[in-house]
């Protein structure tokens, strides 16, 4: 029982974590390792129990492990998918205690002072985790200690060794002082304890007594347990099933408010939101909302919902709905300001709903860009994600239509007096340029192939005013746009 | 000029080959923000840097795959009223029934709606109807002669506008002489 002095670690050491993980999911017969580009070759990362007794090793080339095991099999190692998979055992691990630390890439530790007792004692927990663990097809090192450094060694040197018998590498030592240590003589950590301080503090550094101090426990060494990321997601369930769209509009108020108070204590805002409803006969619809912006107001985001769900078939009816904000955006409290009288979100609530009909991304603002290309003056960006920005000044004249240019038969540099421009006849009655635009040279462009253009104003007698070019290098006239 | 600028809650609409400019000048003279619709695939696009009087950044463009989702959303933006001028391009000609709906909604929101349709595609719910043509002139390149065709509450007739950079507005000027 939990005397109120001692802790107790557990650290848990996964010797085969990356293959094990791997194996899971498409179990091999015989020999298996990963295999990860270190140093430009590629070497073994990490192998199995069949591939060890063959006499392979961690680092070995990959090309030297299959001449010596030609029925080797192996796959790439994915060193993110290790880490997401060790996020899960950790959120796992938090079943036995509330203090669940990484360590390193392959481990764990847990602090269960306090906790053991719940599953029957110390070695009870440790039998049942190993049981656990080995039914998930993982192998597993249990080591159990009064402090981080000693459930550490016993967990990758010996998990009943008393701790003073464990050699020095037991510390968590860098490579090069184990082997000083070991020229000295000094091959165990009770050996190590014994030998006076102040030379080994000198000769090593101060890293090697802090390791010794947190094995035996005079210094302290904290288990720093990971945050759990905010779970924004309510669900609600039915007694009887619903049907009506103003029932369903209510349920999904009810948990609005609540994901609200949720997102409020995070200082966070929705972007888009996953309404799902789960029917009777087991089947599953979804109503998603994009929102034009980051919102935590119940009462906005409410009426959006509206129309997703009065689309839905409801069937013989709906018993549990669920609301999810699938992206979330930090949104600070804003101070509230008696100045400006227009109201923004009124704006964005329309760019919402009009974007829930025809898609987010399609409804556009001008963005003025960097370059003398006319095609290349604006950019196009979706209004929901950009903000109105300044600087539109244009020196030159500009059309107000643009499209793809048109060829019109003319020759010579000096605009054509008469020409046929989409079945009309017009005839110039004044015309104004050149005003050369060159190429970008440093962007592949095909509409720019021919190279420069002398663009020209050009006013029609019958009204219209074209902007016409004449490409010089390869000559020829195009209509390319249309003044107001 | 008479009617000019369109009444506010109605839907107007106009043609010819200034009706965007049309447009961008009303848009600029009672100095409103603009929600535009169009159909993307259409090969003429609207180029900012040349819209003159009119802030780009004031505009908002809806770009939708067919006429029945123009509609819709225009009705939508006449309804809400957060955008008090909205364009609308159309293709084909609509029937009385959606241009009735687009007034109701323009009469709902407060808005101003403005139809630009292809020649001789009018609806007749339409409040009044704008043919916007440019014309020569020896010494100015903004000159239209714009003509109210159809006038829901008044008399039609025709005028010679230009656009004044200075003041920001349009102005009506005497016809030139042939």
């Amino acid at each position: 029982m939990f005397d109120g002095t001692r802790r107790r670690i557990v650290s848990l050491w996964f010797p085969r974590f990356a293959s094990d993980r791997v194996l899971r999911a498409r179990p091999v017969d015989g020999p298996f390792v990963l295999t990860l580009q270190q140093n430009n070759a590629n070497r073994i990362y990490c192998l199995n129990e069949p591939a060890r007794a063959r006499g392979l090793y961690r680092g070995m080339p990959f090309s030297d492990a299959r001449a010596f095991c030609p029925n080797l099999s192996s796959r790439p190692a994915d060193l993110h998918a290790d880490q997401r998979f060790l996020g899960l055992l950790r959120r796992w691990a938090v079943r036995w205690c509330p203090w669940v630390g990484f360590e390193g890439a392959d481990g764990l530790v847990l602090d269960i002072t306090g906790s053991a007792h719940l599953f029957g004692g110390e070695a009870a927990m440790i039998t049942a985790m190993r049981a656990r663990l080995a039914r998930a097809g993982l192998s597993v090192r249990i080591g159990c200690g009064d402090t981080r450094g000693a459930a550490w060694a016993r967990a990758h040197h010996g998990e009943e060794a008393v701790l003073e018998t464990l050699p020095v590498e037991a510390l968590r030592l860098d490579p090069d002082t184990v082997m000083a240590l070991q020229r000295m003589g000094l091959r165990s950590i009770g050996q190590l304890a014994e030998s006076p301080r102040a030379p080994l503090a000198r000769r090593f550094g101060p890293e090697l007594l802090l390791r010794l101090d947190q094995a035996f426990g005079t210094r302290p060494e904290q288990i720093t347990p990971e945050a759990e990321p905010p779970c924004y997601a309510v669900r609600m369930t039915f007694p009887d099933p619903i049907g009506l769209v103003d029932d369903v509009m209510a349920g999904t108020e009810r948990l609005l408010e609540r994901l609200c108070g949720k997102l409020a204590d995070h200082q966070a805002g929705a972007r888009v939101l996953c309404l799902t409803l789960r029917l009777v006969d087991g089947g599953v619809q979804d109503v998603e909302l994009r929102l034009a912006r980051a919102l935590r107001d119940a009462a906005r985001i409410l009426p959006l919902f509206q129309r997703g769900v009065a689309e839905v078939n409801a069937g013989f009816g709906i018993d549990q709905i669920r609301l999810e904000a699938l992206q979330v955006e930090p949104l600070p409290p804003e101070q509230v300001t008696h100045v400006s009288t227009r109201d923004p979100g009124r704006l964005d609530d329309l760019i919402t709903r009009i974007g829930a009909r025809i898609g987010l991304e399609n409804v556009l603002r001008f963005l003025p860009a960097d370059s003398h290309i006319p095609e290349r003056s604006f950019s196009i960006a979706p209004a929901a994600f950009s903000k109105p920005e300044a600087g539109w000044a244009c020196l030159r004249p500009r059309p107000v239509l643009i499209f793809s240019p048109e060829p019109i038969a003319a020759t010579g540099p000096r605009p054509p007096r008469r020409f046929r421009w989409r079945r009309m006849a017009l005839t110039t009655g004044r015309a104004s340029g050149p005003e050369r635009i060159c190429p970008e040279w440093w962007l592949v462009d095909d509409a720019w192939q021919s190279g420069l253009r002398d663009y020209w104003q050009v006013e029609t007698l019958e009204g219209r005013r074209l902007w016409m070019f004449y490409t010089p290098q390869n000559p020829g006239w195009f209509v390319q746009g249309e003044f107001a | 000029m008479i009617a000019y600028p369109p009444r506010r809650s109605r839907v107007h609409e106009a043609f010819g080959p200034a009706a965007v400019s049309f447009a961008l000048w009303t848009a600029a003279q009672i100095g409103a923000d603009v929600f535009w619709v169009r159909e993307g695939w259409r090969p003429e696009r609207l180029n900012p840097p040349g819209f003159g009087g009119f802030d780009p950044s004031r505009l908002i463009l809806a770009q939708t795959k067919d006429q029945t989702d123009t509609l819709a959303v225009a009705e939508e933006a006449l309804r809400d009223g957060a955008v008090p001028f909205v364009v609308l391009e159309l293709t084909a000609p609509i029937s009385l029934t959606a241009g009735r709906r687009l007034q109701l909604a323009a009469r709902a929101g407060t808005t101003t709606g403005l139809c630009l349709i292809p020649e001789g595609m009018g609806c007749n719910a339409a409040e009044t109807r704008w043919h916007c043509a440019p014309v020569f002139d020896a010494q100015d390149s903004t000159r239209q002669c714009w003509s109210l065709k159809k006038n829901k509450s008044g008399t039609n007739g025709a005028w010679h506008v230009r656009w004044d950079p200075e003041t920001h507005r349009v102005t009506v000027v005497s016809p030139v002489r042939e």
